[in-house]
């Protein structure tokens, strides 16, 4: 942190300001200016979108099945495999080979819920294929190209 | 306190990235091919029970294994690169030091670790889960060890994908069950001459005299021994020797003849060559072109053959690597044939300010060189463009072959896997 004129605390405490402008490159670090102490880093989407980024997978969102849980055709989905699959959660399952995105209950059975009433739960059988690939976070949708 | 190393690493590597947005895939024969889809250089569980050997020349492979209801893919190193980093930053989490080894490879620091294999169970399971990329663990009081402890977890999967080695009885019956080859440094050369001496397996070399192996090998050779016998001669983040070369070189996607592409493609891979060399902080005085045909093609003659240009000043210039490349090539550079592969190699590195130059000398070779290879370098590796030299081409016709290249699944908007 910088102190009111300008320093940084810690092995430079107490330098003359004037010094560091010879050092090249950093000089607007020094300037005294009233603001210093406020300034903030500007707003990270990646921060807000994304806990675990080597746990965070992005995919895009293909059909309308999820349509009644805010997920569009086109949408991008920040998936997380690092939270657990738990009941209730939007998740991406790979089923018979085949990647989607529905709701998981786990009980009173497990299913894949749809969004959608025009599609019917998945309930796995047998002979069915199911694997959780991850937990989806976010949905990020751009309204202008 | 004693020294304890994980060497953690990641099963069929580039298989498993290809998989990991491919569920369909399960179960399929999968392979994936060097540069220019030469050669198979990874295999899935699948396809090695199929009997592809690494390395196989895919044109000699391909029938069958496609037959057999094999994939293949071209090697996607935007993805790999991408998924690598993803596994080395969540076992940077887990251990506290960690040294990046390889792609798929990783050593880390367990000294001081109270229960070493669970660590190791947690890092696997931990891995698994936040990268999809399956790892195996290997524990042992060396470097040497843990590469064993390593492939004895690949090697038999009761082990759970994890084996420590801190445990002397449990070294000493891996050690006589695993072949003098797989130690690691002991190549298929070495390993012959070690059987010429009766040594056959890690276990006999770990029993062989030390002193008497280096005078007979190499103070590498006697290293081994010691790390095998579990007293660690590597530590982790040992400063690796200078490279005293850099070779870029590639095959061509289709074949190439014509003087001009064949021109494009050695100033590029001088290009890129001078790059690494900037990186490095080196100068360089010599370098090296060789061009060569495909070794296979039936009814034409086989022709390789190489120049080498010594500059009068070393340097670390693009402009002029290229052209002593350039100057290289034309004496090789036959018309009529049809190449398959060029190379240019940069070595008589001096660090900067060290070469003394003959009286009469200029001394530096080209002002401004400096600035300007410094703002190509940042260009470059801003990711927002690049800028090369028109020596290299702008149409690129020789490019790699990449018949089989999967979306870059991580890395481009329009490439994510879609989902239904």
């Amino acid at each position: 942190m910088a102190d009111k004129y300008g320093n940084f605390n810690g092995a430079d405490a107490g330098a003359p300001a004037f010094l560091a402008a010879a050092a090249g490159g950093a000089d607007f670090l020094w300037f005294p200016s009233p603001a210093r102490d406020y300034v903030e880093q500007g707003i990270d989407l990646n921060d807000y979108c994304i806990r675990h980024p080597a746990a965070t997978y992005l995919v895009q969102a293909a059909g309308d099945s999820m349509i009644n849980a805010g997920i569009y055709p086109g949408d991008l989905l920040v998936v997380d495999r690092s939270l657990e699959a738990s009941h209730g959660r939007i998740v991406i399952a790979c089923v018979n080979g085949e990647m989607t995105c529905k709701r998981l209950e786990l009980h009173p059975e497990v299913r894949l819920v749809a969004e959608n009433s025009h599609y019917a739960p998945l309930v796995p059988g047998e002979g069915t294929s199911l694997e959780i690939f991850g937990v989806v976070t976010s949905v990020v949708r751009r309204l202008v190209p | 306190m004693n020294l304890l190393f994980a060497l953690v690493d990641c099963n069929n590597f580039y298989v498993s990235c290809e998989r990991l947005f491919r569920p369909d895939l399960a179960g399929r024969p999968i392979v994936v091919l060097s540069n220019n889809d030469g050669c198979v250089v990874s295999r899935s569980a699948e396809a090695k029970a199929l009997g592809v050997p690494m390395g196989a020349p895919w044109f000699r492979v391909k029938a069958q294994f496609e037959r057999a209801g094999g994939v293949a893919f071209s090697s996607n190193y935007a993805l790999y690169a991408d998924i690598s980093a993803r596994v080395m930053s969540v076992l940077e989490q887990l251990a506290p030091r960690v040294e990046v080894y390889s792609i798929d490879e990783a050593f880390a620091d367990l000294s001081g670790i109270q229960a070493p294999a669970a660590l190791g169970a947690h890092v696997r399971a931990t891995v698994q889960r936040w990268t999809g990329i399956t790892v195996g663990v290997g524990v042992a009081p060396s470097k040497t060890l843990a590469k064993l402890a390593n492939y004895a977890a690949k090697r038999w999967p009761a082990t759970g994908g994890v084996v420590d080695l801190t445990c002397p009885q449990r070294r000493q019956r891996l050690l006589q069950r695993v072949p003098v080859d797989e130690v690691w440094g002991i190549g298929l050369r070495l390993a012959r001459r070690l059987r010429g001496l009766g040594i056959h397996t890690a276990g006999q070399l770990a029993q062989a005299n030390a002193k008497v192996m280096r005078r007979h090998f190499s103070v590498v050779m006697e290293r081994t021994i010691c790390e095998l016998n579990g007293e660690s001669c590597l530590a982790l983040h040992q400063l690796p020797e200078p490279k005293r070369q850099i070779i870029s070189s590639r095959s061509f996607g289709g074949r190439v003849s014509e003087w001009q592409p064949l021109r494009e493609a050695v100033s590029q891979y001088a290009g890129r060559a001078a790059e690494k060399l900037r990186e490095q902080k080196q100068y360089c005085r010599l370098v090296r072109v060789a061009v060569r045909t495909s070794p296979f093609a039936m009814n034409e003659p086989f022709y390789g053959n190489s120049a080498m240009a010594e500059l009068p000043l070393p340097t670390d210039d693009s402009r002029e690597l290229v052209q002593a490349a350039c100057h290289c090539l034309l004496h090789i550079w036959r018309p009529g044939l049809v190449y398959q592969k060029a190379a240019v190699m940069l070595t008589d590195f001096w660090p900067p300010g060290s070469f003394q130059p003959g009286l009469f000398e200029v001394h530096e070779s080209k002002p401004r060189s400096r600035a300007l290879m410094q703002v190509m370098d940042r260009i470059n590796r801003s990711g927002k463009g690049r800028v090369f030299l028109a020596a290299e081409g702008t149409r690129q016709g020789w490019q790699m072959k990449r018949a089989f290249l999967s979306p870059a699944y991580t890395t481009r908007i329009g490439d994510l896997p879609r989902v239904y």
